[in-house]
C-alpha cells in the first residue's frame, strides 16, 4: 500500500515544495540586498536630492522659522560670477597638481628600486604605508607642532642641514610657504599609496616581456621607456584618479594644519563650503555651491575614466 | 628563477635599492618617532631649542591627557597634604594638582563605540548583499562600482549639510546611533564591492554540493561561503573600522558634547598654560598606535582595500 506522505508529495507543485523546504533564491536575494539599498537611500540618496532642492532657495539653518524663498538659479549665478570662488578653486589646483606630481615621482621612483627585491623590501614596505593609514584630522594637528615657527622640528631640521636661520621662515606664517607646507604633508602622508599601487603594476609585467627583450639587445634605458613604463601607465592613472578625487575635496588634514590661512593663501573650496554652510549658515547658497564641487569633479573623473579606458585597451 | 636570469638585478642595484628606500623610510618615520618621542617629554623638553633628542622620559604628558588639573599659588600648594598616588604626584611636580577626570577617556570610548558599531553593522549588511550580488541576479548589480565612486565624489561637507538637517528633525544629531548609521552608510558600498570581490573567489561548486545534500540556500550560505570567506571579511572589517576610526569632517559637524570622537577632540586639548604639547602628543599616539597595529595584520590585502578592489595583486 502506498504512504499517503508519499502521494501528498507528488501531488504538489515543485514551486510550493521548494517553499516548504526553504525560500526561493529570488527571495533570499531581496531579503539580502534590501537593508544596504534602504541605507544607501536613506543616507545617499535622499539626501542629496535634498541638497538639489536646498540649492534653489534661500534656506538658512540656523533660522529654521525663517520663510523660504525660490531664488531660481541665483545661487549658482553668484557663485560661478564670484572672483573669490575661482580663486579658491586656483588654490585648490595648485594644490591639487602639486601633490599628483611629486606623488608620481617618489611613489614610482621607490616602487621602482622596491621591485629590485632587496633583502628586507617586504618589511620597509609595511613600515613606508603607515603614515596613509593615520587619521588626517591627527596628522594636521601634529604637523602644526613640527611647524611651529622657531621650535618646531622641520625648521631646525631646514637650519641644520642648509644654515639658514630658524627664526627666519615660518611654514605656517605669512610668507607665501603655507600652500607648499599642505603639500608636504600630503605627499608624506599618500606616496606610499601610488607606490603601492606602482608596486602592483610593476609586478604585473612578466619577466619574459624583458628576457625577449634582452635576446633582441634593447638596452636598459630602452627597456624601461618601451616596456616598463607602458604597462605601469595603467596603474599609475588609476592612483592619479583617487589622489585627484581625494584631494579636490580635501577638507580634515588642511583644517587642521591651517584653517585655510594666513589670509585665504590655504583656502581650498571644501573648507570655503564649510565656512559658508556651517558659519555663515547660507544654507542654501552653500548647497548650490557643493553642487557646484559635485559636478565639476564628476565631470573631470568620467572624462579621465574615458581616458585611462583607451590607455587600458591599447 | 635561476642564476643566470637576465631579470634578476645585479647584487650591486640592490644593495644600492636597499640603501635609498631605507634612507627614504627613515625620513618618512621621523614624524612619527617625534610625535611619540614628545609624548614622553616634559612641557619645557617639548619646546625646547635646539630640539633634545635625548631626554629623560616622563608620563606626565599622558596624566594631563586624562586629567584636568589647576595650578594654585605656590603657597598653597604648600599647606596641602602630601599627593596620594602615582597620578597625583606627576601633577604635583609640575605644580598643578588635580581636578578631575579630562574627556578624553570618554571620546575614546566613543571612537570605540561607533567605531566597532559601524564596524559590525557595515559587515552584517554588506556580507548578506555582496553574496546577492555575488550569486543571483540582481538588477543594478553593474552600476554599483559607478555608485561607490559617485558617493567618494561628494564633498563630505556636501553631505553634511541635509544629513544635519535630517537629524535635527529625527533627534539623531550627537547621538551613536546617529554616527553609526552616517559611517555604516559611508562604509557599506566599499564593504559590498570588496566582499562581493572575496566571494566570487570561492567557487559555486562548494555550495551547489552543499545544495544536493539537502541544505537550504541560507545553510549554504552560513555553514559553506561565510567560514570560507572569512579572511576576506575580516580585513573587510578592518577597512570600515580604520574609516570610522579616522573619520572627521562629519564628527566635527554633527556631533558635540555627547557622541564626539577623538579626532575633532585631541586638537582641543589644551594645557594649564599655553598648548600642552605632550599631552596632546600623548593622544595622537594612543589613537594612531591601534591603527599601525591593524595596518601591520592587513599588509596582505592592503592595496586591494585601498584601491577599492580594483588592484588585486
Amino acid at each position: 500500500m502506498p504512504n499517503p506522505i508519499d502521494i501528498a508529495a507528488k501531488a504538489t507543485p515543485p514551486a510550493l515544495a521548494r517553499k516548504v523546504r526553504g525560500l526561493s533564491d529570488r527571495t533570499i536575494a531581496w531579503i539580502f540586498v534590501a537593508p544596504t539599498i534602504f541605507l544607501l537611500l536613506a543616507i545617499n540618496i535622499f539626501p542629496l536630492i535634498w541638497t538639489i532642492r536646498l540649492s534653489f532657495t534661500n534656506y538658512a539653518a540656523n533660522k529654521p522659522n525663517a520663510e523660504v524663498k525660490w531664488v531660481g538659479i541665483r545661487n549658482y549665478t553668484r557663485i560661478l560670477t564670484d572672483e573669490d570662488i575661482w580663486s579658491h578653486m586656483t588654490t585648490t589646483a595648485h594644490f591639487l597638481i602639486w601633490t599628483i606630481v611629486l606623488q608620481v615621482i617618489i611613489g614610482f621612483t621607490l616602487a621602482w628600486l622596491i621591485n629590485r627585491k632587496f633583502k628586507g623590501n617586504d618589511l620597509l614596505t609595511t613600515l613606508i604605508v603607515v603614515p596613509m593609514m593615520l587619521s588626517p584630522a591627527v596628522v594636521g594637528n601634529f604637523w602644526t607642532f613640527l611647524y611651529q615657527p622657531q621650535i618646531g622640528m622641520v625648521n631646525y631640521i631646514v637650519e641644520f642641514f642648509t644654515g639658514i636661520p630658524a627664526a627666519s621662515f615660518s611654514m605656517l606664517g605669512p610668507g607665501g610657504l603655507a600652500p607648499w607646507s599642505i603639500i608636504i604633508v600630503d605627499t608624506w602622508m599618500w606616496t606610499p599609496f601610488v607606490m603601492l599601487i606602482c608596486l602592483a603594476g610593476l609586478r604585473s609585467i612578466p619577466d619574459y616581456i624583458y628576457e625577449a627583450a634582452e635576446v633582441d639587445r634593447a638596452s636598459k634605458w630602452r627597456q624601461f621607456w618601451t616596456i616598463t613604463v607602458p604597462m605601469v601607465l595603467p596603474f599609475l592613472m588609476l592612483a592619479v584618479l583617487f589622489r585627484g578625487i581625494e584631494n579636490f575635496k580635501m577638507f580634515d588634514m588642511v583644517n587642521l594644519l591651517t584653517g585655510g590661512g594666513p589670509g585665504d593663501e590655504t583656502l581650498l573650496t571644501s573648507i570655503d563650503l564649510k565656512r559658508e554652510a556651517f558659519e555663515k549658515w547660507r544654507t542654501g547658497y552653500s548647497s548650490a555651491y557643493a553642487i557646484i564641487l559635485f559636478v565639476t569633479v564628476f565631470g573631470l573623473a568620467s572624462i579621465y575614466v574615458k581616458a585611462l579606458n583607451k590607455v587600458k585597451e591599447r | 628563477m635561476s642564476a643566470y636570469s637576465v631579470t634578476e638585478p645585479s647584487k650591486a642595484s640592490k644593495l644600492a635599492a636597499g640603501l635609498l628606500v631605507t634612507l627614504y623610510t627613515i625620513i618618512t618615520l621621523l614624524p612619527l618617532v617625534w610625535i611619540i618621542s614628545t609624548s614622553f617629554k616634559t612641557g619645557p623638553d617639548s619646546i625646547s631649542y635646539p630640539p633634545k633628542v635625548f631626554f629623560e622620559p616622563t608620563v606626565e604628558g599622558y596624566v594631563n591627557l586624562f586629567t584636568t588639573r589647576t595650578r594654585p599659588a605656590v603657597s598653597e600648594l604648600e599647606t596641602l597634604p602630601p599627593p596620594e598616588g602615582l597620578m597625583e604626584e606627576i601633577a604635583r611636580r609640575q605644580g598643578t594638582i588635580i581636578t578631575g577626570p579630562s574627556r578624553f577617556g570618554e571620546r575614546f570610548m566613543n571612537s570605540v563605540i561607533i567605531g566597532f558599531g559601524s564596524t559590525a553593522l557595515s559587515i552584517f549588511l554588506g556580507t548578506l548583499a555582496a553574496y546577492a550580488f555575488s550569486r543571483f541576479k540582481v538588477p543594478l548589480k553593474d552600476d554599483l562600482l559607478f555608485f561607490i565612486l559617485s558617493t567618494r565624489m561628494m564633498p563630505p561637507i556636501a553631505v553634511a549639510i541635509p544629513i544635519y538637517l535630517m537629524y535635527r528633525e529625527l533627534g539623531l544629531s550627537d547621538t551613536h546611533l546617529g554616527m553609526i548609521l552616517l559611517y555604516t552608510a559611508v562604509n557599506i558600498s566599499l564593504a559590498v564591492w570588496l566582499l562581493k570581490g572575496f566571494i566570487d573567489e570561492i567557487p559555486r561548486e562548494y555550495e551547489e554540493a552543499a545544495l544536493i545534500d539537502g541544505y537550504t540556500r541560507f545553510q549554504a550560505f552560513r555553514k559553506v561561503v561565510l567560514p570560507q570567506a572569512a579572511t576576506g571579511i575580516a580585513s573587510t572589517a578592518i577597512f570600515c573600522l580604520i574609516f570610522a576610526w579616522n573619520e572627521y569632517a562629519f564628527a566635527v559637524l554633527l556631533t558635540s558634547g555627547n557622541a564626539q570622537t577623538a579626532p575633532p577632540f585631541i586638537p582641543t586639548i589644551i594645557g594649564v598654560g599655553g598648548q600642552d604639547w605632550p599631552a596632546v602628543a600623548a593622544g595622537a599616539t594612543l589613537f594612531l598606535l591601534p591603527v599601525m597595529i591593524f595596518t601591520i595584520l592587513l599588509r596582505k590585502h592592503l592595496l586591494r582595500g585601498i584601491t577599492f578592489g580594483a588592484v588585486r595583486k
